[in-house]
């Protein structure tokens, strides 16, 4: 196929020719199309600043967290149940985040802080409630009812969908892992100390059994609950995950804390 | 070559095999639709928190906050229900029922309070779940009348938080009797409300029952309220009131938990919420 007629030069990259009549500044962008190393200059630029707006505010993010007493990292037993949380996608239909307003407020309690989920990795927020949301479901109901919900939600709940989750009573766990749980929280951040990590797995037996000495656990977490929540021998996933939903929302206390108002 | 015609707009000066572009402008509402884009979000940055700074974002000059409007929320409902509420936390409680008003808002508001905080367990039309009690009928483990289910409600039943919770404990019989004797107080009790039994141990039955169990349940098996202690002579059973049931229920015993709501619903609520309870068929 032949070229009969060599085509003409752009009018701006020869500089000659007809040009088309400027009619304002935007107009410039010729140039930059035109030429391969400006617009490859002006696009990195470009790149750059918007970088920039993105990560940099990333380097600071701590002061988007308020300080707030009472927090602290899981127990192992808390954290255990935590990982069974994810495992089982609880977080698909259970969000973990009281937004402020006024109907979420009076139904779920004090909207959430950025501090109740800082040692949260991942974090529960959540995005879709089929379910109620968990931030602060410790506390309000009884061992024996997370019991019956858990077995069968419909039991005590017959509108639920929720499934049943009996399984997890019949599953004993050992902490064989879980001080390797614990490193990896504490590789991402959470300030789990020496002495939480020493004692990790005496700490997760002990706080299913009332029996045990949880004096020294007590001491490292703040808040912990002692009890056999699943009212059989042995920590079950049951228990582990019952510890998890006690707690959840409990260790602000809010009636000493006072919110930033423009946060 | 070319095929312009009068009136074209001007071509971009490219021309490839003879094909050329039109140097067409963008569509003037759609570039000013850009520029007004461009304009808002300056103001909108301005007028609200946006940028962040190394300490904390930019406050934005309205002062505007979410935590300030749910808190405002929040108080502007509760300074309209103020007056209801402190005439509803302050009349006797049998007076709540005669004032029409304040009857049908501690109604309304106790619905409300029971959806969030009841409904879990006692379900959200109250008639109850096995082990958590049908509210409905007349049948009441601790009474039925506003008093007793404002004490019951503010300081719930078995629990460890409140010292003047309602408490009672049944012995766990299988560490106390032989099997035996359980199988037959059993029968017994299932004689006592006509549930088909084994008739030949009810005899047996009545006399462990009423060494055993009569100090609570009474001696003819009604129950006494001052306990909790169930009526056993009726069809309606928490646990169930079948033989496996009843023998699990002596043999292990039950603890039926509730907690106190004094902590975490205002007086006003709790009046509210045992309004409601009384009034949905069996207040007494």
């Amino acid at each position: 196929m032949a070229i009969d007629k060599k085509p003409p030069m752009p009018a701006t990259a020869t500089g000659i020719g007809e040009r088309p009549k400027r009619r304002s500044l935007l107009d410039k962008h010729r140039i930059i199309e035109t030429n391969a190393t400006l617009l490859l200059i002006f696009s990195f630029l470009v790149v750059t600043v918007g970088g920039l707006v993105q990560i940099v505010p990333l380097f600071y993010l701590e002061n988007t967290i308020e300080k707030v007493e009472g927090m602290r990292p899981y127990t192992p037993l808390e954290l255990t149940g935590r990982e069974i949380y994810v495992r089982e996608g609880c977080y698909t239909c259970h969000s973990q985040m009281i937004r402020p307003m006024r109907d979420e407020v009076e139904r779920y309690g004090h909207y959430s802080l950025a501090a109740e989920s800082m040692y949260d990795h991942p974090f529960q927020w959540g995005s879709k409630r089929t379910g109620p949301d968990l931030a602060r479901v410790g506390g309000r109901y009884s061992d024996e009812w997370h019991l019956d919900h858990l077995r069968d939600p419909q039991s005590v709940v017959p509108e639920s969908i929720m499934p049943k989750y009996a399984f997890l009573e019949e599953r004993l766990i050992t902490p064989t892992h879980i001080e390797d749980l614990l490193t990896a929280q504490q590789m991402v951040g959470v300030p789990y100390s020496d002495e939480m990590m020493e004692n990790a797995a005496a700490d997760f037996l002990a706080q299913a059994d009332p029996d045990s000495d949880y004096d020294g656990l007590l001491e490292r977490y703040a808040k912990a609950q002692v009890r056999n929540f699943d009212g059989r021998p042995g920590v079950s996933e049951m228990d582990a995950l019952i510890a998890y939903l006690q707690m959840l929302g409990t260790l602000v206390d809010f009636s000493t804390f006072t919110p930033v108002a423009s946060r | 070559m070319s095929k312009r015609q009068k009136g074209d707009p001007e071509t971009t000066g490219h021309n490839w095999d003879g094909i050329e572009e039109f140097n067409n402008p963008m569509p003037r509402w759609w570039l000013w639709t850009f520029y007004a884009t461009i304009f808002w979000a300056v103001i909108y940055t301005i007028a609200y928190p946006a940028w962040p700074l190394v300490n904390r974002a930019t406050a934005g000059v309205l002062g505007w906050s979410t935590r300030a409007e749910v808190a405002k929320e929040i108080a502007a409902v509760n300074e309209a229900n103020a007056a209801i509420n402190t005439r509803l936390a302050s009349v006797d409680l049998g007076d709540i029922s005669n004032d029409a008003d304040l009857n049908t808002y501690a109604v309304q508001a106790g619905g409300a309070v029971f959806r969030t905080w009841c409904a879990q367990c006692h379900g959200s039309g109250a008639a109850g779940a096995v082990g958590y009690p049908n509210l409905l009928d007349d049948n009441w483990l601790w009474g039925g009348d506003m008093e007793a289910i404002h004490t019951t409600i503010s300081h719930g039943i078995r629990n460890e938080e409140d010292p003047d919770a309602r408490w009672s404990e049944m012995p766990a019989f299988g560490e106390m009797l032989e099997e035996e004797e359980i199988e037959q107080v059993v029968n017994y009790v299932m004689s006592l409300s006509q549930t088909p039994q084994d008739a030949s141990q009810v005899e047996a039955g009545e006399t462990v029952f009423m060494d055993n169990c009569a100090a609570c349940h009474m001696e003819d098996g009604t129950g006494d309220r001052a306990q909790g202690a169930p009526n056993l002579t009726d069809a309606i059973w928490l646990y169930g009131g079948d033989y496996d049931t009843l023998m699990e229920t002596v043999t292990y015993s039950r603890f039926g938990v509730m907690p106190a709501w004094s902590g975490r619903l205002t007086e006003a609520q709790i009046r509210a919420v045992s309004a409601y309870v009384h009034q949905l068929g069996g207040g007494e």
